[in-house]
């Protein structure tokens, strides 16, 4: 992916917070009541919550790393963090962009409904989890642990993902490109068909990644639910 | 929840500065802990000049008043040195009789030039009902209740000079909020071991150390991750080691933190839901549970950062 851009001019128009200089509840209180459709935040320094709860159509660039729940419930805002971000990026996304340029701790768009979440570098353990109709794109490698009981949605990762994939998951696709650690009970590889492969493409080019060469679609591999774990077996039926 | 902040310094330009660094990291965690905290530093010489051995003590039960303290512990001091002097003690027999004691809170620091055991033992005979909870050549450990950033004042953090530190603030879970319940757990020399989360089958390993011989300060769960590295460095085997063997032992939740008298390392549980960060530049390598306590470091925008797999030791040496 592109390099991470450092200083990027705002757009005219932008509003700027420097929470060297202001608090993350006047930013979020301004979010939520915008009086602007452009935002600016300098020297995030990890802080949480960042943007969270945003219900409109704006543009948010956070400049430096952010910390837990980024982004979270986020509903129609393009947000982009120019940095690292901390556990549950994006987490209960209902709708719109939120794209890290740096790499996400655990539980990226967890429970997220909807939207795109774009991780240019990697996400650590327990990337969409319980995730239900969230697309995310990896530029990176994934952790443990990913994709655990996701239930709709799509998963693209470009790197590797790691052990217990898709643990327990139930209609979620998963793409990996890498070499996965293990796959968790009930996940299983799956046949990468015509409809798939336009899908994956679809969703590269949303991330802005093109298609071709080293990310083609046929390089990747489909991960999905066996569905053995969530359908009742008659052979339990005496277990009631 | 509970924070952890750690830093072991590469470049020595920066030891004068490792209070001021560690102090801004553990207040960036007041919020994770705010009922009490420790704090480790490793060869701050304001509190245990070259050649001491250094004890932190919590008085409590019988004891002399602090101004008493010195000519008490210097009266229990043997009158010769024993032998079996250890290296780096540069200090003639003469002079044992100097003992330095700083009150910091809760906690008491006494140093004398003398081994490391000779000073616990003085110390246990002085100040019998004292809680000792640090030791060692180069260690000094402060605990107490309160604020984290009260604290660090208390403990005047942002003056002590050394090559590694380490911080804890604490939301107790699991025992009373008191200065003994803080972590480090140092129990052994120039050892200590902070730890967010909860082990599940502490009890029955506290029976098994216990049968060892180990004897328990407290009912803590952390004390006995401490005693176990303890026990295993003990036998001789390496910091790394005693890890990923505590990690095949140990049920439960643990992002953990321990550091020897050479090194600082890192490990998680299995499901590593306790929150863990490291960073590195060719000056320093930090922990800490959340990324914003790293974020004041020098050099921080070029430092390789990233998270600890769950169960894989990362460990680093002087």
């Amino acid at each position: 992916m592109a390099p991470l851009s450092a200083g990027v001019a705002p757009a005219a128009g932008t509003v700027t917070f420097d929470l060297a200089e202001t608090t993350v509840r006047a930013l979020n209180s301004e979010l939520h009541s915008p009086s602007a459709t452009c935002y600016q935040v300098l020297h995030p320094q990890g802080a949480h919550a960042l943007a969270a709860g945003v219900h409109a159509p704006l543009t948010v660039d956070v400049r430096g790393h952010a910390g837990y729940y980024c982004a979270g419930m986020n509903d129609g805002a393009a947000i982009t963090v120019h940095g690292n971000v901390g556990t549950g990026v994006a987490e209960n996304m209902m709708s719109g962009v939120v794209r890290v340029r740096g790499d996400a701790s655990q539980s990226a768009g967890a429970t997220g409904h909807g939207g795109l979440l774009v991780i240019e570098g990697s996400a650590s353990m327990r990337c969409g989890i319980s995730m239900k109709g969230i697309d995310i794109v990896v530029g990176g490698d994934i952790g443990p642990m990913s994709a655990f009981m996701a239930q709709a949605g799509r998963l693209v990762v470009c790197g590797d993902a790691g052990d217990g994939l898709g643990d327990s998951i139930y209609e979620a696709r998963v793409y990996v490109r890498g070499v996965v650690g293990g796959l968790g009970a009930d996940c299983v590889e799956k046949e990468l068909g015509p409809e798939h492969v336009a899908e994956l493409a679809e969703l590269l080019t949303a991330a802005g990644l093109e298609p071709t060469g080293a990310y083609a679609p046929a390089r990747f591999r489909r991960y999905g639910s066996a569905r053995r774990l969530y359908h009742f077996a008659t052979h339990n039926s005496t277990a009631y | 929840m509970c924070g952890i902040v750690g830093l072991h310094l590469r470049d020595p330009e920066l030891y004068p500065r490792l209070g001021r660094l560690l102090e801004t990291m553990l207040g960036q965690l007041a919020e994770r802990g705010p009922d009490s905290a420790g704090v480790a530093v490793y060869g701050d010489h304001r509190r245990c000049p070259d050649g001491h051995a250094a004890v932190s003590v919590l008085l409590r039960g019988p004891a002399p008043a602090r101004a008493q303290l010195a000519a008490a512990v210097r009266a229990a001091l043997p009158d010769e040195p024993e032998s079996g002097v250890p290296a780096g003690l540069t200090e003639p027999a003469a002079s044992i009789g100097e003992v330095r004691v700083t009150a910091a809170g809760a906690t008491t620091i006494i140093a004398a030039p003398v081994a490391v055991d000779t000073l616990v033992e003085a110390v246990r005979r002085a100040a019998p009902g004292a809680l000792v909870v640090g030791s060692g050549r180069d260690l000094t450990v402060y605990k107490d209740i309160g604020n984290p950033r009260d604290l660090a004042a208390t403990f005047d953090l942002a003056n002590a000079q050394g090559w590694q530190g380490l911080a804890h603030t604490r939301m107790a879970t699991e025992s009373a909020v008191n200065p003994e319940g803080c972590h480090p757990y140092a129990v052994g020399p120039d050892q200590c071991l902070v730890h967010n989360g909860s082990f599940a089958n502490h009890a029955t390993i506290r029976r098994e150390l216990e049968a060892e011989g180990a004897r328990f300060d407290s009912d803590n769960d952390s004390e006995v991750g401490a005693r176990f590295v303890a026990a295993r460095l003990a036998e001789g085997v390496e910091l790394d080691k005693a890890l990923r063997l505590l990690c095949e032992r140990f049920d439960g939740f643990y992002t953990l933190l321990v550091t020897s008298d050479d090194g600082f390392a890192v490990v998680r549980d299995a499901i590593a839901c306790k929150p863990a960060v490291i960073a590195e530049t060719d000056a320093w390598v930090a922990m800490a549970s959340e990324f914003r306590a790293l974020a004041d470091l020098p050099g921080i925008d070029a430092a390789r950062i990233y998270e600890p797999e769950p169960e894989r030791v990362y460990a680093w040496h002087r």
